[in-house]
């Protein structure tokens, strides 16, 4: 097994990881940090492919990513805080009567 | 002994490296604390940043660090400080999904790897790292659209943020 199989699969993990979290946590937050994590196990699967193909495509699609994240972060943290401040807890199961 | 520990030691520390980010991921999901999970998602991401050193993309490691650790992991940090309340979330972990949860977790971890052994068994061995100088010319000029795009979808997430902020604002006022 070379170093890329292993990055390869240490991208899937963190993925995997991070979607577990996202489902299994209860903390608002954390399930925003779980969310993190997942684009971190995409980036650095691009960054592996990028590094096999050679090509600059891969750098920059990591770039966008970075910028995504970025935004995403900016507008997830106020949601938060208005919700926090509607009913006083991070807890997930606290907004059920949002799910349509 | 040694002359081969340091003939393979770039390849010792990306494994020691990949292990450490995977710990902190494990730990992200086990830890009580938002502050805790913070903080292991720090240092995965800093173990990352590495990985990223060693493969030869010093560029994406030095952005590694900058945003994501010091821009979003800081503006989070400072949140958990900032809703620093006792809430039910930090007794009971995890949701009632826990399970299903975990199930669908080795589900698509089993499937993706499943893919990798048997799909990408093709994979070529040399490595090519490319420098910041042809990325930053492929950057601005095959890719000038998707560049100006992430600008516009800054100016949407502000505008975003500040329709957020009026909305709760207007809301506590009525």
């Amino acid at each position: 097994m070379d170093r890329m199989q292993v990055l390869l699969l240490l991208a899937m993990a963190l993925f995997a990881l991070g979607l577990t979290g996202v489902i299994v946590r209860r903390n608002l937050l954390v399930m925003l940090m779980c969310m993190e994590l997942m684009l971190n196990g995409v980036n650095l699967s691009l960054v592996t492919f990028a590094q096999q193909t050679g090509t600059a495509a891969g750098a920059v699609l990591v770039f966008l990513i970075f910028v995504v994240a970025a935004a995403e972060i900016a507008i997830a943290i106020p949601i938060v805080l208005v919700l926090v401040r509607q009913r006083r807890t991070l807890d997930a199961d606290a907004y059920m009567d949002l799910n349509g | 002994m040694i002359d081969t520990l340091l003939a393979n030691l770039d390849t010792a520390l990306l494994f020691v490296f990949a292990l450490s980010a995977l710990v902190g991921a494990v730990l992200m999901l086990v830890l009580r604390h938002p502050m805790q999970v913070a903080m292991a998602l720090i240092s995965t991401m800093v173990f990352l940043g590495g990985i990223y050193g060693l493969l030869g993309v010093h560029f994406i490691a030095a952005f590694q660090v900058l945003i994501y650790v010091s821009a979003v992991m800081v503006f989070m940090v400072y949140v958990i400080m900032l809703l620093d309340v006792r809430d039910v979330s930090f007794t009971r972990r995890f949701s009632h999904w826990l399970v299903l949860g975990m199930a669908g977790g080795a589900l698509l971890f089993g499937a993706l790897a499943y893919g990798l052994w048997f799909g990408v068994d093709q994979l070529a061995s040399t490595t090519v790292s490319f420098g910041l100088a042809p990325f930053a010319a492929a950057f601005l000029s095959e890719y000038w659209l998707h560049f100006e795009l992430t600008s516009v979808l800054l100016v949407a997430a502000v505008v975003a943020a500040l329709a957020v902020i009026k909305v709760s604002r207007r809301r506590d006022r009525g």
